[in-house]
């Protein structure tokens, strides 16, 4: 039976339907409420690239069932970080340093940094580095995605 | 939906001009929501000699440039827009490119081998130069002016002494872009560029970076209902039974879908066929035709030989060999890899009135075309594939048979389908790299120089051409029964000048896995065998392993990479290895070399790497690397695709591995086939080399090829270890120095 879900995604409340509590967060995000920023990439929480915030931290959306997420969870996507027009930092650095190749992990990689950056503002290299160690990226971006997150903490 | 349109009306045949009026609502999906061509008579050109296959000159001043060849992820959508917008004297931002689409464009071939600029973006570029050339010979005729006394320049003709000018849009309007390709064409001088050789920001960056870019992922389509396959729990099961009251409880359950071997479920909504997918029982048969993953390589020199291609002969290697002064041997195995795609892949098919149109994330959609027609009768007129950017593939992965999965079952369900596979089904069923066996032997004669050389390669039949659909073998519809690796043979002959030399590629006739191109595909095994027996000849004429190289090479380009990253590495003449090594972290350096297919791009390396001698852990910090690539398009890109070949190659030399048992991949997901991550990543320190008034030449796979030797011979400088099989890894490595 479909459930009624109310969510509340990138500042605005997101009513819902699923059939199965179970359904992990990204396919709500994706399918329901039609959000391209958090990405299917294994369903494993292995590569990140489904990666939202929750009350300001990094979640792997594949992995979390939607019932999971505690009533008034504030989630927040990669276009909710910021737009086109107005780029969160993080974001602006990346575009900044263009680095992405196919870009197919970067919402992971954008989303990761942004909460390490709001608990910690000036990491060194290699503490992004080890940040970023569970957000998995094909095309051998790492250097420019390193640098941007340095541009953002303002320690390029 | 948030994607650019191309839509019916917008693209009208006016007075025999194309004229395209562009509404551009985001990136990363080309046009797409009109019927077939063979229903609506749209006749846009796709010959390849034709100026108006390649653009369209717009009233709004616009071009659209129409590309076979499209962006895999490596910024070619812009580095094409470069070259267009360089010689069609437009601004950046008035050229939009649509990509892959067989309806729209014309076939360029698929995209691979490093050619979307050395061969896609110079065909472009002498479309764009023919049109230049025609808009100011209309411009001279409508002005009474001479076309050597006009300049175009921001979309309009103007009289070089100054005056009224006509602009693009003005002059298209009276008369047609209808004439051929000038191959001959003049095009712009490189001393004139603005846009080329400029480190011009990609124009998907933005909307990727925030969320807007449409991949194929994220595209919909009205109607659209989703699948999920089922494959076979080994790869050649066959399907006995299957229990559709398994999944009867499934909300919105639309279709179990079986046809011979081929099984899926069709839900309404996404999560549900995740669900179905899994919990659907089926039963197959037993299946064990796999060799013995620990006896690979016997199983390899056992296969049927069907052909020999002798790539190269100068000399008598044979001869050559029994007369030197001294022989050395040594065997070189690269294993199975797969391409590790971070999104798997995902295809949308919709059959209608007797069409189908698939929007796929091909790097070759009119060879798709083709074979979609082949599996479900259609006749090619039928069919249209339409590009949508995907998740990066590095050669044929799972995208192909996403596309094919989906014509199967759209016919099947008779609404659009949208299959997505799992990471399982992309690391379990897409086409393998198939294994590489090198042997190799060479003769140095008294001064330690290479008087003889002689290779053969264990490498499966076939080249580069279309790999079978998953879908179209599983369900036994029409399909290719040979195997496409690639053109996998280039490479294996060497860029040195050596006396006698013979390269044979035994040719065989079946390898474990269906095979396709991985990036730089043969390239990358072949160079890394060559290089690294090299180095074992440097090292028995105690040369320096640069000085070695040098002394057989000719050409001048060759020989500029290679002592330019030698000054970019601080690179100190000694022979290898280092001597009185000490504590339990060796550091090394290696070099390596290629002239890409022997006839194009030129990149040199040198890797840097720290060997663990107690637990056989490689480390490589950092690698230099120099490219001379021709003529540049965009320095920025081409620095984007050496980091990511660098960075990529690195993982493959040292952790990847495809596992198998005898009915399938084991290897499924990110634990089992990791790859390299941020912590391991090295330092890419490049150098590049431009060449404006050359020929621009690929850089997509070139500098791949160099990494696994150079990383080899480091690992030998280090330790005085050789290490001659991929992946490097640990128990391999310390295996060795224990051995030594």
């Amino acid at each position: 039976m479909a459930q009624p879900i109310s969510l509340d995604v990138n500042g605005r409340p997101a009513p819902v339907s699923v059939d199965d509590p179970d359904t992990p967060l990204l396919y709500v995000l994706r399918d329901d409420l039609g959000l391209h920023g958090p990405r299917f990439g294994c369903g494993l929480g292995q590569c990140g690239a489904c990666t939202v915030h929750v009350d300001g931290q990094a979640v792997r959306s594949c992995i979390t069932p939607v019932s999971s997420l505690k009533a008034g969870a504030k989630i927040v996507t990669l276009e909710g970080l910021g737009s086109l027009d107005k780029p969160h930092p993080v974001q602006a650095a990346f575009i900044a340093e263009q680095a992405a190749q196919c870009g197919y992990c970067i919402n992971g990689m954008i989303m990761q940094s942004a909460a390490l950056l709001n608990e910690t503002p000036k990491p060194d290299e290699t503490a992004i580095r080890q940040a970023l160690a569970q957000n998995l990226c094909r095309c051998g971006t790492h250097q420019r995605i390193v640098r941007a997150v340095q541009r953002a903490a303002g320690t390029l | 939906m948030n994607a650019p349109v191309l839509s019916r009306r917008s693209l009208l045949l006016q007075g025999g001009a194309l004229v395209v009026g562009f509404s551009l609502s985001g990136r990363g999906a080309s046009a797409q929501t009109f019927a077939p061509v063979a229903t609506n008579g749209f006749a846009k050109p796709v010959a390849p000699d034709r100026v108006d296959s390649f653009l369209a000159l717009g009233a709004d001043g616009h071009a659209t440039i129409f590309s076979g060849k499209v962006d895999l992820g490596t910024g070619v959508e812009t580095a094409l827009s470069q070259i267009a917008a360089e010689e069609l004297d437009l601004p950046l931002d008035r050229v939009t490119v649509v990509q892959g689409d067989t309806a729209l464009t014309p076939d360029q071939g698929p995209t691979y081998g490093s050619l979307s600029i050395q061969k896609g973006g110079v065909e472009i570029r002498q479309a764009a130069a023919t049109a230049r050339a025609r808009l100011v010979q209309m411009a001279s005729e409508r002005l009474g002016i001479p076309a050597d006394a006009l300049v175009s320049q921001n979309g309009t003709v103007h009289p070089k002494a100054g005056g009224q000018g006509l602009s693009y849009a003005d002059l298209v309007k009276d008369g047609r872009l209808d004439l051929k390709v000038d191959p001959a064409v003049k095009t712009k001088d490189p001393a004139q560029f603005a846009l080329v050789g400029k480190p011009v920001a990609r124009v998907d960056i933005p909307e990727k970076m925030t969320g807007r870019f449409t991949y194929m992922q994220d595209y919909r389509v009205p109607g659209m209902v989703h699948a999920r396959v089922v494959r076979p729990p080994t790869i050649g099961a066959d399907l006995q039974g299957v229990d559709e009251a398994s999944v009867a409880d499934i909300p919105g359950l639309i279709k179990v879908v079986r046809q011979g071997n081929f099984l899926a479920v069709v839900t309404e909504k996404e999560w549900a066929a995740v669900k179905a997918a899994k919990q659907l029982k089926a039963t197959w048969s037993t299946w064990e035709g796999l060799p013995e993953q620990d006896k690979l390589w016997q199983h390899v020199r056992a296969t049927k030989v069907t052909k020999d291609d002798v790539t190269s002969s100068t000399g008598d290697a044979e001869a050559a060999l029994g007369q030197a002064a001294r022989k050395l041997e040594a065997t070189y195995d690269f294993a199975i890899h797969t391409h590790g795609s971070i999104g798997p892949s995902c295809a949308i098919a919709e059959l209608k009135d007797g069409f189908l149109t698939c929007w796929t994330a091909s790097q070759m959609t009119h060879a798709l075309r083709k074979q979609l027609a082949a599996m479900t009768g259609l006749a090619p007129e039928a069919v249209r594939c339409i590009y949508v950017e995907g998740s990066g593939c590095y050669g044929r992965n799972g995208h192909e048979d996403a596309a094919g999965d989906a014509a199967l079952l759209a016919r099947a369900v008779d609404r659009p389908v949208r299959v997505q596979w799992s990471r399982a089904d992309e690391h379990g069923w897409d086409p393998k790299g198939p294994p590489t066996l090198i042997d190799l032997q060479a003769g140095l004669d008294p001064q330690g120089n290479v008087a003889a050389w002689s290779s053969q390669f264990h490498i499966p039949e076939g080249a580069a051409g279309n790999v079978p659909l998953v879908a179209a073998s599983l369900a036994d519809l029409p399909h290719e029964t040979t195997m496409a690796p690639g053109n996998i043979i280039g490479n294996s002959a060497l860029p040195y000048a050596f006396p006698n030399v013979r390269t044979v590629c035994h040719r065989l006739a079946s390898t474990p896995f269906r095979p396709s191109w991985i990036r730089t595909p043969g390239r990358m095994q072949n160079t890394y065998a060559n290089e690294a027996f090299l180095d074992e000849c440097a090292a028995a004429a105690g040369a320096d392993p640069l000085e070695y190289r040098l002394r057989a090479l000719k050409d001048p380009r060759g020989i500029e990479v290679l002592t330019r990253v030698a000054d970019l590495a601080k690179w100190q003449a000694r022979p290898s290895p280092m001597k009185d090594v000490a504590g339990d972290v060796l550091r090394g350096r290696g070099i390596s070399y290629v002239k890409y297919e022997l006839n194009r791009t030129y990149v040199a390396g040198v890797a840097e790497v720290e060997v663990n001698r107690s637990t056989g852990q490689v480390r490589v910090p950092r690698f230099f690397v120099v490219q001379d690539c021709g003529q540049i398009i965009n320095p920025d890109g081409v620095r984007n695709q050496l980091d990511g070949n660098v960075i990529q190659t690195v993982s493959r030399v040292l952790l990847e591995e495809v596992t198998f048992d005898r009915g399938a991949v084991t290897s499924l997901d990110w634990s089992s086939y990791p790859i390299l991550t941020f912590p391991d990543v090295p330092e890419v320190v490049i150098n590049l080399i431009d060449r404006p008034s050359e020929k621009p030449w690929g850089a997509g796979e070139p500098s791949a090829a160099i990494v696994p030797a150079a990383v080899s011979n480091a690992i030998f400088d280090a330790t005085g270890v050789r290490v001659r099989s991929v992946p490097f890894t640990p128990a391999k490595v310390k295996a060795a120095l224990q051995g030594a």
